[in-house]
């Protein structure tokens, strides 16, 4: 039989808050522990919590990106578990009256266009963490608490999705949008974007949905495809074998390359949902949200868009330079600059992309300048350095972050424009190579090529080519 | 011994401004007659001589230079605070195992308004173990006993400041209400106890034990002292979402005016058969007091009164289910041993909490869980607001409500202690007003045959406290019950 798979993504991305969701803690990534906690979020008795208004903004705001209905009426819910890395006992999420319902967003696969639903999108408090010490060999466990409070997003999608590729698309967009949106840094290695997937299948053609499986702990987008291809595969094994697959949440090891048994239908949590009685029910404001709707960044679709309208960059260039925000203000401030557009993108998804990558260094922090591209392009363009000595000019400047002019100079790196000091390299090279020159001669065109680049090669490529390839053909026809 | 225990917020603050006492004084002759009674009344989890001392010192210092104009309404004035109010660097129990060596690092803000106002802290008084329960007996560390009749209970379960009260061991007190735990107790021990609206007073520092209900009360020696302390704890407080941003009045300019015309809703659903006879007979005395002051007797209805105490015991244990899972062992508080994770925190809830606790957790869990929510929680939430349009309905045709505060007197220690329907009922008239979150204040009216006080009740709108106080203090003027002291 053939089975279609069935995926429903739920995001937790951490917002990009200075404090944290109910207290006025830092939310730092990496301080010491339990150092940036005080008595609200640590959950000591009689605390009580108060929203971080730039949350609420932060959460509408995502919502508006997305195409949600925000909700004029929504409230916090408590759900209640125990665990160490949960101060209070309850984590203060939404359940009933999420902020942001009703969203979709679209992904495009092999050129085709599909939309995705995103039911709805709620903020929580994230927990904190537990530092177990018997990996070196203690019987104990720490918690760090700095964690406890840091505001999330939960962004869950409709079962909209059909492969693994496409669930990795969606989290791409959407993260790509948290991204410009400047609302989560999308750091899936440091748990600042996390994602746990809803995987079933179904016979082909059935609109009924299997029974789905919940897998967690999925950290990279190299695990969401890894992760759900495993699932996959498993599910379809069992089906074949004529067995029925168990409703339960499975953890994703990502050493082992395996899903494994975390928890089952009748072990699931019973978080006993109540409306958080500490906080009062938010009532939102209509005007504030169009004053968040207009403010709000022009999104990667949109930008794509221009790129390719108002710059004429073929459109897989504009996806690259749209592929994260940095890349796309890099581009623009070049092309403001005076850069030409393609001239721009060239070097950015070449050379660029190309060092940023052997380093592991994004477009923030690089040290080269989107004027300093369009310094070297304007020498490019008015002669001074050729194509070739360009490449060693650009790595320069990534090195150094100095002027393309500055390094021209320092490095005697001018093109040789003087017709006097290219005519004697032309003539050394056509007498020490006399075969080549007789083979030319007796009509292998194609030779001319050879001793162009023997002249470039005593010149360190500081001739003018197109001057080369004049003089040495009028010497030889000569 | 000096008697300046026995005086009233009032009093001592004009004799502390006049300069014929000084706050030094004043607290000295609170601890002596707390050294003199506290054995038999017990009123204390901890008291806090010392500090009370030197703030107190701190006190005069301010008032010698202020003179009498300018002094600050609290300065050198000794109050005791229920246990579970938040007090930086003094053990904040709740009455409980579980939080017998707990020092909060912060202060709540109902304490630190008092303090910044320069009030002196004498102690911390007795309750049932987080807030649960009407007679003190379910505290963790001992029983508190009413001034009146040292065999009886003194209400609960803000039973220790009620007593501490009632027995001059301070000039007035903080408790917390959340379905009568003010009220109740001050009828029991014949002081004076008020519930604000909710949201008039901050719970920021105030252990929740039903966030919905709870809210801070003063509990004193005569209405005027109410409306003085209650002009220092109101208002809306940034830490505290549901305290609500409305403006403050002085609530003691009210006091004084005659309540002719006024009109006072008789609830018939809340005297019914069974109902104790002499507290019936002092509260329809009390009426007819009233009425001779011109107030205008109208018999209302409140429809749902008879869901009120199913309503709250399922809301308020909901609520208590989720507030109290923090007491886990893992931060503070105490932890039992175990042999792994779940061995360690049983352990340490069956150790640490009290029988009340237990069963009120898992009663809220229950009404809580799947498959109940709707029946339980969410049903109850329903009937909350038809018990609040219960009231609101009453108030479009009259100004204020009038009630017993408790169907009985004090009763006798262990006598309901292993009833606990019998022990819920005892808040049958005060939880309506949680629920609702209607102000309501309890003042004396009257004694029993065996000595013991009556209770009366008052209840107005919405942040209509002033009404409260206004009626509450007529009645009290125009009677001499506020004059009986216990002979302890």
């Amino acid at each position: 039989m053939k089975y279609e798979t069935v995926i429903g993504l739920e995001v937790h991305a951490q917002m990009l808050t200075e404090t944290k969701i109910f207290c006025g803690c830092s939310t730092k990534f990496g301080a010491e522990p339990n150092t940036q906690s005080c008595q609200i979020c640590i959950g000591m008795p009689g605390v009580l919590p108060v929203l971080n208004k730039k949350a609420l903004e932060f959460a509408v705001k995502t919502g508006l990106a997305v195409n949600c209905a925000i909700s004029r009426y929504s409230r916090f819910a408590r759900k209640n578990y125990f665990y160490p890395d949960l101060p209070k006992g309850y984590q203060i999420s939404q359940f009933e009256l999420p902020i942001c319902e009703h969203g979709h967003l679209d992904i495009v696969l092999d050129g085709a266009v599909k939309r995705i639903g995103i039911t709805r999108i709620h903020m929580e408090e994230d927990a904190g963490k537990n530092i177990h010490e018997s990996a070196s060999g203690g019987n104990y466990s720490f918690v760090d608490l700095n964690r406890a409070g840091v505001p999330l997003m939960e962004i869950v999608s409709e079962p909209d999705m059909r492969s693994p590729q496409e669930a990795v698309e969606y989290m791409k967009k959407l993260r790509n949008i948290l991204r410009y949106l400047g609302v989560c840094d999308g750091n899936m290695e440091q748990g600042s974007l996390r994602c746990d997937a809803n995987v079933s299948l179904r016979p082909a053609g059935r609109k009924e949905l299997g029974t789905k499986v919940e897998i967690k702990n999925i950290n990279s987008f190299k695990f969401v495809e890894k992760a759900l291809d495993y699932e996959i595969l498993r599910q379809l094994k069992i089906l074949a074998d004529g067995g029925r697959i168990i409703q339960e949440t499975r953890l994703w090891d990502s050493v082992r390359n395996v899903t494994e048994s975390m928890r089952g239908k009748e072990e699931a949590h019973d978080y006993r949902y109540f409306p958080e009685p500490d906080l009062v029910p938010m009532t939102v404001d209509q005007t504030w949200i169009h004053d968040i709707q207009s403010s709000l960044p022009e999104l990667p679709d949109k930008r794509k868009e221009r790129f390719v309208s108002a710059f004429g960059i073929p459109e897989q260039d504009a996806d690259l330079m749209i592929s994260e925000k940095s890349v796309a203000d890099w581009f623009e401030e070049a092309v403001n600059l005076g850069g030409q557009p393609k001239d721009v993108s060239n070097w950015i998804k070449g050379d660029l992309m190309k060092l940023l990558n052997e380093e592991g260094k994004t477009f923030d922090e690089c040290l080269f300048r989107p004027s300093g591209l369009v310094g070297m392009l304007k020498l490019i363009n008015n002669g001074t350095i050729s194509g070739k000595i360009a490449k060693t000019v650009f790595e320069e400047i990534y090195r150094t972050g100095k002027d393309a002019e500055v390094i021209v100079r320092e490095k005697g790196l001018v093109q040789i424009t003087d017709t006097g000091a290219i005519e004697k390299a032309v003539d050394d090279i056509i007498a020490a190579n006399p075969q080549e020159v007789d083979r030319y001669k007796a009509g292998e065109e194609k030779l001319i090529g050879f001793l162009v680049g023997q002249v470039m090669k005593t010149t360190k490529g500081k001739a003018n080519p197109p001057m080369v390839n004049e003089l040495l053909k009028r010497k030889l026809s000569g | 011994m000096s008697s300046l225990h026995t005086l009233t917020i009032s009093e001592a603050q004009k004799l502390l401004r006049g300069k014929e006492i000084t706050a030094g004084e004043l607290a000295e002759s609170v601890f002596q007659r707390v050294n003199a009674v506290e054995e038999k009344v017990k009123a204390f989890i901890t008291l806090t001589k010392e500090t009370a001392l030197l703030m107190a010192d701190e006190a005069q210092k301010i008032i010698h230079v202020q003179g009498e104009s300018g002094a600050p309404s609290f300065l050198g004035i000794p109050l005791a605070v229920k246990d579970n109010m938040c007090t930086k660097g003094v053990p904040t129990t709740c009455a409980s195992k579980i939080l017998r060596n707990f020092v909060p690092p912060y202060e709540s803000t109902a304490t630190s308004r008092l303090k910044k106002d320069g009030y002196v802290l004498v102690g911390k008084t007795n309750l049932d173990e987080f807030a649960m329960g009407s007679s003190t007996e379910n505290s963790g560390f001992h029983t508190t006993r009413n001034p009146w009749d040292l065999t009886r209970i003194p209400g609960g379960s803000s039973g220790g400041s009620a007593a501490a009260v009632c027995a001059d061991e301070c000039i007035a007190a903080l408790g917390s209400d959340t379905g009568g735990s003010v009220r109740q107790p001050a009828a029991l021990c014949g002081v004076v106890g008020l519930k604000p609206t909710y949201g008039r007073v901050s719970r920021y520092g105030l252990v929740a034990y039903a966030s919905s209900l709870d809210q801070i009360g003063p509990i004193t020696k005569d209405v005027r002292d109410s409306a003085i302390l209650l002009n220092v704890i109101a208002g809306h407080d940034p830490a505290d979402s549901t305290s609500v941003p409305v403006p403050v009045p002085d609530f003691t300019k009210v006091l004084g005016r005659d309540i002719k015309g006024m009109k006072l809703g008789i609830p018939k659903e809340y005297f019914i058969e069974g109902m104790d006879k002499e507290v019936e007979h002092s509260v329809k005395k009390a009426i007819a007091t009233l009425e001779s002051l011109g107030a205008i007797p109208v018999e209302v209805s409140l429809p749902h009164t008879g869901y009120a105490v199913a309503t709250y015991y399922v809301l308020a244990t909901s609520e208590a289910s989720s507030n109290l899972a923090r007491y886990d062992g893992v931060k503070y508080g105490l932890r039992a041993g175990g042999k792994d994770l779940m061995d360690m925190y049983m352990s340490t809830r069956a150790q640490g909490f009290g029988a009340e606790i237990k069963r009120r957790i898992m009663l809220g869990t229950y009404a809580l869980s799947s498959g109940y929510y709707e029946a339980y929680y969410k049903k109850a939430r329903q009937v909350r607001t038809l018990i609040k349009k219960d009231f609101e309905n009453a108030f479009q045709t009259v100004d204020i409500i009038v009630t017993p505060t408790s169907p009985t007197a004090a009763f006798k220690v262990g006598e309901k202690a292993s009833d606990p329907l019998q022990m819920y009922l005892s808040d049958i008239f005060t939880i309506s007003m949680n629920l609702a979150g209607v102000p309501a204040i309890s003042v004396p009216c009257g004694f029993t045959s065996e000595g013991l006080p009556v209770g009366l009740q008052f209840i107005g709108k919405h942040f209509d406290e002033e009404s409260v106080l206004k009626a509450s203090y007529a009645y009290e003027q125009a009677t001499d019950w506020r004059k009986r002291r216990p002979a302890l």
